[in-house]
């Protein structure tokens, strides 16, 4: 059995133009002790497809899944209460802004005891050893002296540490971290991402790592989901989707990459990802793509198995036959230049 | 915190400085004699007229004059009645308390009801609930309230007899000011009959001056928590897997209120704009009552007194919400 | 650069953005207690300019013959007077429709003095900081601490009661609001980089604070004095109650409910009836301000 099952989710906001979706037939797949990285540009869906998971989906978004499964139980069925002592027990999440996810009005000792008490029962005392213990698991020092800080006291790698302490608190199977670095000083990013991997080996949790840097994803995560406009594009194995990615839409986010940049200009996607109302009727990334064919622009595809992972694009990078089936669907054969734009 | 307060303070005293200049030119601007206005309409000779005008300095330049003022407000000395040769001060201290037990009710009248009508408002934000609540509060600010008191007069006094139509308690009962406060003197002495008197007085007028602040409180407390509840810390602590009400009212609440005190605090202007019309309405023995009373007898020295008075009290008030501010929010204490 | 040798991308690009007036429109045409609160004062304001044509009888003169006539669906009631009469027997109906040109003009009046001033001496303080500023906004301060009906009664007191003078209290009273706006506009205004830009072209401090800053803040300015209008129409009334403001047998509502209240107990009419004039009026004024300032303001905008 699967830690993490999740099929067909979809997130759904009602606006002036009708229901939009901002995660639209995402599956994963996660097991125990699994680290998955969730790569897409900002507005791609990554993060409101696992605040889904969260139940954490902000008013009035609308969450809807064939299967949404935490080790086998449908949370989709379980009460309030049920639920509840699920998130932040065995699944937590940390947030982008550290220093805004904290209350400003409690202290951080407080903050921490509090998820001891609700999920654990433990009393003041007991809640108190356990929180400078754990400040000092996440790298904090004289954590005695921080207990009466508030967040804006403390630096923003600070108050992720503490964020990260509160999410283990209770020891999680699972925990999420929502571009945990991207708010803090470069010279911290790499401190931070390291805690969360020595933390998930340490204690042999999954570990799903929500990210828009390829960089971080390739140290980090044994298995990647692709995400544009809130669909799962490519799903495959780290490895493998670095050294030859199937999806046009990963190549060009590879190629884009500074390390990919042979010295001369940075490589760009140009377009821009479509708004939540005016999605076109074909391939989400089909305006952008460079392959796209009138059939491509009219029939959307579904996310199918492919090599060691799933895809969801008509033409896969590593199709024999692809340019016989994008001449034969009527689009151009690709000019190889175009590829790394310049 | 000290330091805090003292910054403050520093604020406070140039504008309390700058009232009594405002209250002392004011007083100046009005046309005849100031010792012949003093004295009212019975007239003064003129042996005790030169007296006064010497005691008083008025033969000095003005910005002396307006010395001798400050330097007589400093020994607390705020002039007295025209009509019951009373220091003004020792009127307005007789008169306080019930102003301040009218205005102590009201606003607690104000939060009991506008806090939890506001968070619910919120929580349950597009449902009936809350375009009702909007609805009745936008009403309630629109108000005017010497009406809404006839009005609360006309059905509750006169067609249901539920209530007195004005003062503080029947007259049949006597209680020995203690604390000035009816509702607690009453109780000290023991006597439930006038305590219950005292209480079916004040429900009217207490609902009545109540009403601003009620729909001023109910419609700030619900834009707050509006504005809290999109917080990122709200879906930490709902990451958290803490119950629902324990992140509304405590996670939530705690930070939405720093906004709503000080809304509060500004009521307490308001409070006294409201009391000026409420007493007079009920016939209610407070310091509005007696001012309007003052203006009509034409009793300067009661209308200056009073003003400057009322100015201090709001001053101080100011400050000490300033001052639950700071308590309440821990980034004002610690970065000033 | 590659944007044009590939497939020009057709991620729809939204129409050209609606006209400023016509956004506006919309989002205030959705707000629906905005709507009511416009066509109520457009009610209002077309009763007050044909009030001589509208009412049935002369707001002053007596009719010694109908004292305390109730509305005429009630016992004793006559069609004559819909909404009976007062203790000398005035036409009710008629003193609520002259009270209404009464009331829009106290608020009108009142606002505009009060919004030119207030304007003025924010754009000063703004622009020429320093002692002028100081003693502007220290002004304004205490003009704030006091509470507005105190030192209006205090103003009517000096000045003597009268509808003038009490107009001329409420907008003083009124006046700290404008001047806070405007001075806050200035502020945040002049550090921009257009002012800096007219600036170096040479623009004058009087063309740079009327042609450049004042602009910028008319939409805080406009749904300010929305509410304001509101305020005034509310303590114009109050000093008529305390008899403060417009004299007898001046139709003004305030002043109605003032001579009305002894008669609490046997006429609810004429108590009940100024009140609901003043209440919906005010209220009116508000729903407009708040509509005005959700389509206004961008900020609040979803």
């Amino acid at each position: 059995m699967p830690l993490l099952e999740i099929k067909n989710l979809s997130v759904e906001f009602p606006s002036q133009h009708g229901m939009v979706r901002a995660v639209d037939g995402v599956d994963i797949m996660l097991e125990r002790g699994e680290v998955l990285g969730i790569v897409g540009e900002s507005g791609s869906g990554k993060s409101v497809g696992m605040l889904a998971l969260m139940g954490l989906v902000p008013y009035p978004g609308r969450v809807r899944a064939d299967k949404l499964q935490f080790e086998g139980r449908d949370l989709q069925t379980l009460s309030e209460r049920e639920r509840r002592a699920l998130t932040g027990k065995d699944v937590a999440m940390i947030f982008q802004e550290p220093t805004t996810s904290l209350n400003p009005s409690f202290t951080i000792g407080y903050q921490l005891a509090e998820t001891l008490h609700v999920h654990e029962g433990m009393d003041r005392k007991a809640a108190r050893r356990r929180v400078i213990e754990l400040l000092e698991q996440v790298g904090i020092p004289a954590p005695e002296s921080r207990l009466s800080a508030y967040p804006h006291q403390l630096s923003g790698g600070m108050n992720q540490r503490v964020m990260i302490a509160m999410a283990i608190a209770c020891n999680p199977k699972l925990l999420i971290a929502d571009e945990p670095t991207t708010a803090l000083d470069v010279t911290i990013q790499a401190q931070i991402l390291d805690l969360l991997l020595s933390l998930q080996r340490d204690r042999g949790m999954a570990l799903i790592l929500i990210t828009h840097n390829m960089g971080v994803v390739s140290d980090t995560t044994e298995r990647v989901a692709v995400m544009y406009a809130g669909q799962i594009m490519e799903q495959r194995p780290t490895q493998s989707l670095f050294a030859s990615p199937q999806h046009p839409y990963t190549a060009a986010l590879l190629a884009a990459r500074p390390e990919a940049s042979d010295g001369g200009r940075l490589a760009t996607i140009p377009g821009v990802v479509p708004g939540l109302s005016d999605r076109p009727p074909g391939c989400l990334f089909g305006p952008r793509c460079i392959y796209a064919t009138p059939l491509a622009d009219k029939v959307r595809p579904d996310l199918r198995p492919w090599m060691d992972g799933l895809i969801r694009c008509h033409y896969p990078l590593g199709d024999p036959t692809r340019d016989e089936r994008i001449a034969a669907d009527g689009g151009s054969a690709p000019i190889p230049e175009r590829e790394t734009t310049s | 915190m000290l330091r805090f307060i003292f910054t403050r303070l520093s604020l406070v005293v140039p504008t309390f400085i700058g009232i009594t200049l405002l209250v002392f030119v004011l007083i100046r601007l009005i046309p005849g004699d100031p010792i012949e206005t003093m004295a009212g309409e019975r007239g003064i000779d003129a042996l005790r007229h030169e007296q006064l005008r010497k005691e008083y300095g008025f033969d000095q330049p003005v910005l002396v004059q307006y010395g001798l003022y400050l330097s007589r407000l400093v020994h607390g000395d705020f002039g007295r009645s025209i009509v019951t040769h009373e220091p003004v001060i020792s009127e307005f201290g007789t008169l306080f308390p019930a102003t301040i037990e009218l205005s102590v009710c009201a606003i607690l009248f104000a939060l009991c009801l506008g806090l939890p009508a506001g968070i619910i408002a919120a929580v349950r934000r597009n449902s009936i609930f809350d375009h009702g609540v909007m609805g009745v509060s936008l009403t309630g600010y629109s108000m005017p309230i010497f009406w809404w008191g006839l009005l609360l007069i006309l059905l509750f006094s006169v067609q249901l007899g539920w209530t007195p139509v004005s003062g503080r308690i029947a007259v049949q009962y006597f209680i020995e000011p203690v604390t000035g406060f009816l509702l607690i003197d009453a109780l000290l002495a023991g006597d439930f009959g006038a305590f219950r008197s005292a209480l079916s007085h004040l429900v009217l007028p207490m609902i009545v001056l109540g009403t601003v602040p009620l729909a001023v409180i109910a419609r700030m407390t619900r834009s707050a928590m509006l504005e809290v509840l999109g917080e990122d810390y709200i879906r930490t602590a709902r990451a958290k897997g803490l119950p629902y009400f324990r992140v509304i009212a405590i996670h939530a609440l705690r930070n939405a209120l720093i906004p709503v005190v000080t809304v509060i605090g500004l009521q307490v202007g308001v409070l006294f704009t409201g009391a000026i019309l409420t007493e007079t309405i009920f016939s209610w023995p407070g310091v509005g009552k007696w001012l309007i009373e003052g203006i009509n007898r034409r009793d300067y020295p009661v209308l200056q007194g009073g003003t400057l008075l009322i100015g201090a009290i709001i001053m101080i008030v100011n400050l000490l919400v300033d001052v639950a501010y700071g308590l309440i929010n821990p980034r004002i204490r610690y970065t000033r | 650069m590659s944007a044009e040798v590939l497939k020009t991308p057709i991620v729809s690009q939204p129409g050209a953005p609606p006209h400023p007036l016509s956004q506006f429109w919309s989002d205030f045409k959705a707000n629906f207690g905005a709507v009511a609160g416009l066509v109520v004062i457009v009610v209002l304001i077309l009763l007050a300019l044909f009030a001589d044509v509208v009412a049935p009888h002369s707001p002053i003169v007596t009719n010694n013959a109908v004292f305390l006539k109730p509305p005429f669906w009630q016992q004793g009631g006559s069609t004559a007077y819909p909404l009976g009469t007062d203790a000398i027997g005035r036409d009710i109906l008629s003193r609520l429709i002259y009270g209404a040109r009464l009331s829009l003009l106290i608020g009108i009046a009142v606002v505009t003095l009060s919004v030119v001033t207030g304007t003025v001496l924010g754009l000063i303080a703004g622009f020429f900081r320093g002692v002028i500023e100081i003693v502007i906004m220290r002004l304004m301060d205490i003009t704030l601490t006091l509470p507005s009906l105190l030192l209006a009664i205090v103003i009517v007191a000096i000045l003597g009661p009268g509808l003038m003078n009490a107009m001329l209290a409420v907008a003083i009273v009124l006046l700290p609001h404008y001047v806070r706006i405007a001075r806050a506009a200035v502020i945040s205004e002049v550090s921009k980089d257009y002012v800096v830009a007219a600036k170096v072209a040479g623009a004058g401090r009087l063309r740079l604070m009327f042609k450049e800053v004042l602009p910028n803040c008319t939409a805080p300015l406009i749904v300010q004095a929305t509410l304001g209008i509101s305020t005034a129409i509310l303590d114009a009334a109050a000093l008529g109650f305390l008899g403060l403001g417009a004299q007898p047998p001046l139709p003004e509502w305030g002043t109605m409910l003032a001579d009305a209240r002894e008669f609490v107990l046997r006429a609810w009419w004429v108590v009940t009836l100024p009140g609901l004039a003043i209440l919906v009026t005010v209220l009116a004024f508000n729903l407009l301000g708040d509509g005005l300032r959700d389509a206004l303001d961008p900020k609040l905008k979803r």
